[in-house]
């Protein structure tokens, strides 16, 4: 089933890289892939804009998802999506004041970054101070509670904003879109959702395990609050990155995983790499429609909420057997 | 093996109950009874290491539990929690392989031959058969054998067993009692609560009684399931009567039959 997936993963990386405002001929795009030389300017096509934008929303698409899955199985709540812990509000508002600021766009995705992980931090900790006996509660609700602010904080930062030229920016970047990636973008969040993705991938059965609860979990054997601290590192580390390049990108977290244990059941060690395979593919060929169908780029956020809230309906209908 | 010793047990420094003295060998069965909040559950989690004890301590093989790894813990003592409905739907299978889980490396995920341990798991309790079926819609009893399964497969030599048959009907409940007894007999160090002192009585080697914030009683069925104890616990007259094939069942002192006359 999983090498299924990554075949529908290749065939939506090619489909993504040949359709465009500027279509490729798939022959060119093939042999370029493979180290021939190709005429101009589809070499300057393919290699500076269509391939790092669809490696992007590879990778933005995977991680979200493969995020999605674990914050659903830790949490023990099949309606979990990445941002339970406040991580897109946190980053949202970063970018948001990045450009308020006016800074370089290098600088409005490391703001969005930072502040989407000090937004979980300051999550955990509070949850961790508050010395619940039911910590899973406790930090579910500091999550809504930082979130909820840093939501403010994004209302305050529109306010304030200059209606003309930052306020649309700010309501584009809120909705997510990849057009205008660069190559040098890719090169810098890449490694970091890679790098949240390796624990996730290590961990996959004892995560499975946390999903029958903390007692039993410990009574298993599993150090619950290490692999929980980790995991929840490494998800916030892939979220937060992927916020900070794509902008607020909604459903995919939550959607996919669902789809994906229709296919695999529910077992976390089978639904991390069918979600992250299957949330690769979906966001890449969401991406090729957002800039196809219309003369304007779409905002990703759109088109996703757009497939998604149809699909989850009818994923709830089917799937009361999943998780029920 | 498990040994509490001058054990105080509760909640954010509010203690529940202290002086607890209680073991568990292999071959034997401890029955732990106690009116409800009388800190069964508590006492549960404090002899599994699941909350710190608030006094004295609890031995395993000897040791001290708060020196123990969860997964060295999790290789000597499995925990047999009351069978409750999952969020997401395991095969029962999947369920028996997450008992293997402190047997394998941190990385790791379930080898065949945990697969195989686990299947020998299920066919030792006779529900093989129900390997590939969802944890969520086989019955009670079932659930509740799928999880003794989890805990054989943990390869553990002591069971802790959370009222493994409340709720059960009693097809239900004579099939895991037998599997319990089972179980004593191929080896295995059982500690057992239950409501049920007639159970107790049939079952254990020893009972431990919990209430007003103590041990009640401790010994042998004989001595601890005595009328005078029963009544004091549980704050009803009780009597112990005898039944004509010679067991011993506890009823109200003050129960009028009705007639058949």
């Amino acid at each position: 089933m999983l090498a299924a997936l990554a075949v529908c993963l290749l065939i939506a990386l090619l489909i993504g890289s040949v359709v465009g405002p500027f279509p490729l001929p798939i022959g060119d795009v093939i042999a370029a892939v493979f180290g021939a030389t190709t005429a101009e300017p589809t070499n300057t096509i393919l290699f500076q804009i269509r391939l790092p934008r669809v490696l992007a929303a590879m990778l933005v698409g995977g991680g979200l998802a493969a995020a999605g899955a674990t914050y659903q199985t830790l949490f023990r709540n099949p309606l979990v999506s990445p941002d339970i812990l406040g991580v897109s509000a946190g980053a949202g508002f970063g970018a948001v004041l990045g450009i308020l600021l006016s800074l370089p766009v290098l600088a409005i995705q490391g703001l969005g970054f930072v502040m989407g992980l000090v937004t979980v931090a300051v999550v955990y900790a509070l949850a961790r101070a508050l010395h619940s006996q039911n910590e899973v509660l406790v930090l579910v609700l500091a999550g809504i509670v930082v979130g909820a602010l840093a939501g403010a904080g994004i209302s305050l930062v529109k306010i304030l904003a200059d209606p003309y030229n930052q306020l649309p920016a700010i309501t584009f970047w809120l909705l997510g879109s990849l057009a205008g990636i660069k190559p040098i973008d890719v090169a810098g969040f890449a490694p970091l959702v890679i790098l949240g993705l390796v624990p996730l991938a290590l961990l996959r059965w004892r995560v499975g395990v946390l999903s029958l609860g903390d007692d039993e979990a410990r009574a298993l054997g599993v150090n619950v609050v290490v692999v929980r601290g980790i995991v929840i590192a490494a998800a916030t580390l892939i979220t937060a990155s992927a916020v900070s390049v794509s902008g607020v990108i909604g459903w995919i977290g939550l959607m996919i995983p669902h789809m994906a244990r229709l296919l695999v059941g529910p077992r976390y060690d089978r639904v991390l790499p069918a979600s992250a395979l299957m949330g690769a593919a979906f966001l890449v060929l969401i991406d090729a429609l957002a800039r196809t169908v219309a003369r304007i780029e779409i905002p990703l956020g759109l088109l996703t909420a757009l497939i998604g809230a149809p699909v989850f309906v009818w994923l709830l209908a089917r799937s009361r057997r999943v998780w029920s | 093996m498990l040994e509490a010793r001058d054990l105080s047990i509760g909640y954010d420094r509010r203690v529940v109950a202290s002086g607890i003295e209680v073991a568990v060998k292999r071959g034997e069965i401890l029955c732990l009874l106690g009116p409800n909040g009388a800190g069964k559950t508590t006492l549960f989690k404090t002899l599994l290491g699941l909350i710190p004890a608030m006094a004295g301590e609890v031995h395993l093989n000897g040791q001290p539990l708060a020196t123990l790894s969860r997964a060295e813990i999790a290789r000597a003592m499995a925990y047999v929690p009351q069978a409750q409905h999952l969020e997401f739907a395991y095969t029962v299978l999947d369920v028996v392989l997450m008992g293997r889980t402190a047997h394998l490396g941190p990385f790791a995920g379930p080898r065949p031959a945990d697969r195989e341990r686990a299947h020998a798991a299920l066919a030792s309790l006779g529900i093989d058969d129900l390997a590939s079926a969802d944890v969520n819609r086989i019955s009670g009893g079932q659930r509740q054998l799928c999880l003794i399964a989890r805990a054989l497969a943990q390869d553990a030599p002591l069971l802790v067993m959370d009222e493994p048959t409340a709720s059960l009907d009693l097809g239900n409940r004579l099939l895991v009692l037998d599997r319990v007894r089972t179980l004593r007999e191929s080896g295995y160090g059982i500690v057992f609560s239950t409501h049920d002192p007639d159970q107790a009585r049939e079952l254990s080697n020893h009972v431990a009684v919990i209430a007003d914030g103590r041990l009640a009683a401790y010994g042998s069925p004989d001595e601890t399931l005595t009328a005078a104890t029963l009544s004091a616990v549980y704050g009803v007259s009780v009597a112990i009567e005898r039944t004509e094939s010679g067991r011993h069942v506890v009823v109200s002192a003050n129960n009028t039959r009705p007639s058949t006359q």
